[in-house]
Formats: C-alpha cells, structure tokens, sequence
C-alpha cells in the first residue's frame, strides 16, 4: 500500500512535469486521461426472487445520486459493479470475493438482508476494503462485533424494533402477538420488540422465510385474540401476509404495526388493502426536509414508484460517500483519511438528522408512519417520532480505533 | 387446540391443497404421459397471475380475468411446446431440465421487465371481499371460492379422465404409449392438447392465487416445489393421486404448522421449541415424501394398470 502510494506521487509529479514541459493546449487532454481511471464502488443486493425490489430500490436511489452529481462523488467519477446476491450468503461471499481481487474494488456499499450481511462483512473489511451498508444492521455488528472499517446509513436489527415496541407501549396495547419469519432479522426482531414493550405478549410466531399462506397463523391469532399484533414480513412476504389479514377481516378490528413490511416496495401492491395499518418506520416519503422533498421529486419521476427506506438509506450513503469523498479530494487510496472523512462526514440526510455514534450506526430517528386513503388509493402519512426510551446499550460493546 | 381450531386447519389445509392440485394435475399428465420434466410448470403458473391481474385490473372485472386466462394460456402453450418443448421430448430427462430450467429464468426476467420487479396489484372482487362466520370465527369468503372451484375442477377432471373418449386416450397414453400410437391415434396431438390443459390449470391456480399472494416475478418457484412433492407422494401420472396428494400435502403442512410448535413447546423450553418448531414444520411433507419414496416408490396412488 505504501508503495503504491509512493508511486502515485511520484507519477503525479511527472504528470505536473510533463504538463510544465508542454504547451498550454496539450494540457486538457492530459488531465482529462487522468480522469478516465473511475473510482470503482461495489454493490451487492437481493436483486432476483421474491424480495428482489428492496435491492433494486437500494441500487437505484444509489444511481439516482451519483446521476444528479454528474456521473461523479466527490468529484470523482465513480463506476459502479452491481451484484445480485440472490438472498443466498454463499453466493454474496463470491460476489464479494470477486468484486474484491478481479474489479478491486476499494468500497462495497448496499447489502439488504441480515444473513448475507454476517456472511461477507468479515471477508470485505478484512480485505481493507470500506463496507457500507445501507440495509442489512445485525445487531452483534453495532455490538461488540463491530469493524472500523463497516459503517452504516440505517439502523441495527433491534433499534428498528424497539421504536417498534416502544409504539406499541406508546398506543397502549396490553396484549400482543409478534410475528416474524424464523432467521436472524425476525429473531433480532422479536428480541428487540420485546425490550421497549411493556405489555403483555400473548404468543410467539416464527413462519418459514418466504412462505406464501398464512392462513393457519391467522386463524391461531384470531383464536387468541389479542388487542394488536406486531409483524416483520420484509418484501413479498409482507404483501401476501397483509392482504390475508385483511381479507380475514382483521385490519380494521385488531390494529396491525408492522416494521419493514409495508413500504415504498410494497405499497403499491396493496394500495387500499393496506389502509389502517400502522407502521414504525425509520424513513416516510412525506418526511418534511428538503433534501427529503427533492429526492422524492426526483426519484419519483425517474422510476415513476415512491421511495422506500431501502431507496432512502442508500441515498443516503451515495451522499455520505459525495462529502467524503470531496473531503479527501477524491483520493480513496488513503483508507485511514477517508474513514475518518466518513466518520465526520457532514450531509443532508433524507431521514432528518445525521450523525454516527461511536459504532459507526447512525443516530437517527423513527416514525409513526400510518397508511392512509389518497387519490391513488394509499399513501404514507408521518404520525411524529417515536422517542425509545430503552436502548440496547450496544455502542459500549462496540471496541474500535 | 380445540374441535373447532382444527376444523378450521383443516380447511385452510384443503385450500393449499386445492391450489396445489390445479398445479399438480397438469405437471403429473405432462410427466405421466409424455414423459417430460416441465420445470418451467412453475412459471406459467405465474404467467396466469399476471394476465389475469392484468385484465381485472383494466377492467375491474375478475369474471373477465378467469376468461383471458384461459385463451391466453392455450396459446402460450401451443408456442412454447412449437417452439422448445417439441424439440426436447426425444430427449433424455437432464436435457428436460437443463432447458426448462432456462425457461423459469426466461420468464422471469421478462414479467420484470415488463411489470418490474415489485410485486403487482391484484385485489379479492368486491363481492367476495367480505367473511362468512364459520364456528364463530370469520373466514375469508374468497377462500372458500379458492375449495369450490378447486373441488369443481377436480370434478371436471375427474369426468374427463374417466367419461369422454379423450379421456380414456390420455389414459391409455400413461399406460402403453406405444401401443396408442400403433392403433393410430395422433399421439402429437394428444401431447398438445394434454399439456394445453395443463397450462390451463397452472394459470388457473396463478390466477385464483393472486389476490391472496404476492404477484411478482419468482412466485412460481415456491410453488413448483410443493407440487413435485405432490405428485411424487400420489404417485405420478396419476389424477387421483395429484388430488389426494395435494389434499394430503395441504393438510399436513398447514397443520403441522401450528400443531408441531405448540407440541414442542409441552416437551422442550420455549426458545428451544420456537427455533425447532417451524423447522421441524417446514420439514414435515419432505420428510412424508421421503418415507413415501422409500416404501411405495410408485406413489400412494399410482395410475391402475391392467
């Protein structure tokens, strides 16, 4: 690394040699070559199968930033290697592997779910290469597995679901059921809901990843009767799951809070079958800020749907890239700079506020986002914040420096 | 769990069920008769969804979406078999599944570029958005339309197999391909017209499907898996044994759901049982399957020779 770093510096000053030894007119074409080498970002997304829309959402608000700042971040042009993981964590870790030593690539960004996550986050940093994940937050990752080479633009798994347990405390629901699919985000998922939730929780329910019908979990809730259920059914999973509960009657009698199930990707498959629903969100489309009104505007219009939280955090992490970047002057060979250019990074972020604790997760905030009748059938409606009161104290775990 | 939870169970079984039947009973005569692996069953199950959300969705009309289907169906099959299948049937079973595999991807990839990858609209009709009180507990009607018109179909199929000429060539055609073919019998054209059916029944059960799940590309994998272990379970070639097998497999597999857990639960501690429990579940038809396979290897219900 040192080596190369001295090469460049010398070649650099050749090139300002050479420029000095030549006339004026040749010196555009010169600096204009040195342009043509781009800085090379890797993204790795659940692109194909039943949750493919939250990769392609994340891909597209990332391509959405690097477009309205000219094909460039921090005044660099950037090339982006796009990689479907397919939901499988084998096959995230060859994409990684190759995204690594055949397109040597120095950042990888993107990411969707929690188990492709703890598969490939080890071998990205312990390559030297910057991970920032714009979805996917395990929690032991903001805890004492924690990297200083993986930063984060969303949440960890159980600060998601305590704002959601925290809701449901807030709206005063005595008598609960949780519902989840059974792999690490739903588990993080229960586990975290349960921390915030003061009530009582009548049942458990974990379903296969990916399973279709509901309907035998449906009837076991109405069975039990609780004054609400809580469920976390990312991508497909949560379209077939609303529409059963709905269609068994249950939305408008028991309330439904729900965390990553309906959503930009999602909504436009339920429109009024998910009205009345509510939902903890980290991200709403109608968040008032105006970096939040100009991405909506624009990436409504360029892929005519509403941005999800998926969309929302990986536009975020193009613009945490944009002012890193310009803070090193484009230079990504210089790790340790740009890590801290990352670290102190100041930008707009869609979601409000934005900073990094001490882990590298953000502190951001979460919402009430209801899901409310519109002309076009359904639309996102901010209720207010949603203040936790516990917080997993993760961060301290979390040793790095 | 009392008398009337179980019932209920039941019945949201034979509703899987039903569904995996429209499915199984195309793939098992394909397989049956023709000796072809279709993978690519899957998919136009999916197609069927999308068509038929396409159509209610212009003209809000689900009666007219069922129609669309139908032609529509008839004439993706007649291409496809024009075009791939026909080539492929000399073929040994590798090649079969090697192409058709290609297919799942194919289509795939084309329902995203057309519909994009989010999953699309389709909603219950408004008529039979409501819930019928059943025991005391409300349960969807739409679904009970999903048991009627499976169980209707399986009549249908169950005449046409058993009453009409047509029938008893396709019979004949499990049994002793050869020999039909001898007796002069267009073999060609009944292959056509079997697997014609059985796109019918796939996009039937896409369609019949779409307003509970999610329509979206890949929707037919899930279900294409089930449907093997059903007519690997009923016996292959075999109706009746694609309709009992998929009752079966319905019923198992949603009971087991929500019985195993709650069993586990009397046994073990509960973080224990609610990590083995849906595990355990998931399990549970491959498990039948594999006993199946292992002491009647023709399936439960085999086709009846002699």
């Amino acid at each position: 690394m040192v080596a190369s770093l001295n090469f460049r510096a010398l070649h650099g000053r050749l090139g300002c040699a050479l420029i000095l030894a030549t006339s004026a007119a040749l010196a555009p074409l010169v600096s204009q070559a040195a342009d043509a080498t781009p800085l090379k970002i890797g993204f790795i997304g659940t692109l194909s199968g039943p949750a493919g829309a939250l990769g392609q959402d994340q891909y597209d608000a990332f391509m959405l930033a690097i477009e309205q700042k000219g094909g460039k971040l921090g005044g660099v042009p950037v090339q982006v290697v796009r990689e479907d993981d397919q939901l499988k964590p084998d096959i995230a870790v060859q994409a990684a592997q190759k995204l690594i030593e055949r397109d040597k690539v120095q950042i990888v960004t993107g990411v969707t779910f929690s188990n492709v996550m703890m598969a490939i986050h080890k071998p990205i940093t312990n390559a030297g290469v910057l991970l920032i994940g714009s979805n996917a937050g395990p929690t032991p990752l903001a805890g004492a597995g924690c990297s200083p080479w993986f930063f984060s633009t969303s949440w960890n798994n159980d600060e998601l679901h305590e704002a959601g347990g925290q809701l449901a405390t807030d709206l005063g629901y005595k008598r609960m059921v949780v519902m989840a699919p059974n792999y690490q985000a739903g588990r993080d998922a229960v586990a975290g809901f349960k921390r915030d939730y003061r009530g009582t929780l009548v049942d458990e329910v974990y379903t296969q990843v990916n399973q279709p019908d509901y309907s035998a979990e449906i009837t076991q809730l109405q069975a039990s009767q609780p004054d609400a259920v809580y469920v976390f059914y990312p991508g497909g999973m949560g379209v077939n799951f609303v529409k059963q509960y709905q269609q068994a009657g249950l939305l408008g009698k028991v309330p439904l809070i729900s965390v990553s199930t309906i959503d930009g990707t999602t909504l436009p498959a339920l429109k009024e079958i998910a009205v009345g629903a509510i939902t903890s969100s980290p991200y709403s489309p109608d968040l008032k800020n105006a970096e939040n009104a100009q991405f909506v505007a624009a990436y409504s219009q360029k892929y005519k749907r509403l941005p999800s939280l998926y969309a929302a955090q990986s536009y975020d992490a193009a613009n945490l890239l944009d002012a890193a970047l310009t803070t090193v002057k484009g230079n990504a060979t210089d790790r340790q700079a740009l890590r801290q250019a990352i670290k102190t990074a100041k930008f707009q972020s869609v979601r409000g506020d934005f900073s990094f604790d001490t882990n590298q997760f953000p502190r951001a905030g979460f919402y009430r986002v209801d899901v409310v009748k519109a002309a076009t059938g359904a639309a996102f409606e901010t209720k207010g914040p949603i203040v936790a009161k516990i917080r997993n104290p993760l961060a301290q775990q979390c040793k790095m420096n | 769990m009392n008398v009337t939870l179980f019932v209920m169970q039941c019945l949201n079984g034979m509703q899987l069920g039903v569904l995996l039947f429209l499915m199984a009973a195309g793939l098992t005569l394909v397989f049956g008769i023709m000796n072809f692996v279709n993978l690519a069953h899957g998919s136009l199950y999916m197609m069927g969804a999308f068509v038929g959300a396409l159509v209610y969705n212009t003209t809000s009309s689900f009666i007219l979406g069922v129609l669309a289907v139908i032609p529509a169906m008839l004439a993706l099959a007649f291409v496809l078999e024009a075009l791939v299948f026909k080539r492929l049937y000399q073929r040994d079973h590798l090649d079969q599944v090697l192409a058709t595999f290609g297919l799942i991807l194919f289509f795939n990839e084309l329902i995203r570029m057309i519909w994009g990858p989010s999953p699309y609209y389709m909603e219950v009709p408004p008529a039979l958005s409501g819930t019928v009180n059943l025991f005391g507990i409300p349960y969807p009607a739409y679904r009970l339309l999903i048991v009627a018109s499976g169980l209707a179909v399986a009549l249908g199929c169950y005449l046409l197999i058993h009453r009409t000429r047509i029938g008893m060539l396709i019979r004949a055609g499990a049994t002793h391909r050869a020999m039909i073919g001898a007796l002069g019998i267009n073999i060609k054209l009944l292959n056509s017209l079997v697997f014609g059916l059985g796109a019918v029944l796939a996009g039937l059960a896409g369609m019949l499907a779409g307003p509970i799940l999610s329509v979206q590309p890949g929707m037919g994998e899930p279900v294409l898996i089930l449907t093997m272990v059903v007519i690997v379970i009923g016996g292959i070639g075999s109706i009746r044994g694609a309709f009992l097998g998929a009752l079966i497999v319905g019923v198992i597999d949603t009971v087991g759901r929500t019985l195993l857990p709650a069993v586990l639960r009397g046994l073990f501690e509960r973080g224990t049982a609610d990590t083995a429990g849906p595990a355990l579940a998931s399990m549970l038809i491959y498990i039948l399957m594999a006993v199946v396979l292992a002491l009647r290897p023709q399936g439960l219900f085999p086709v009846r020779h002699g």
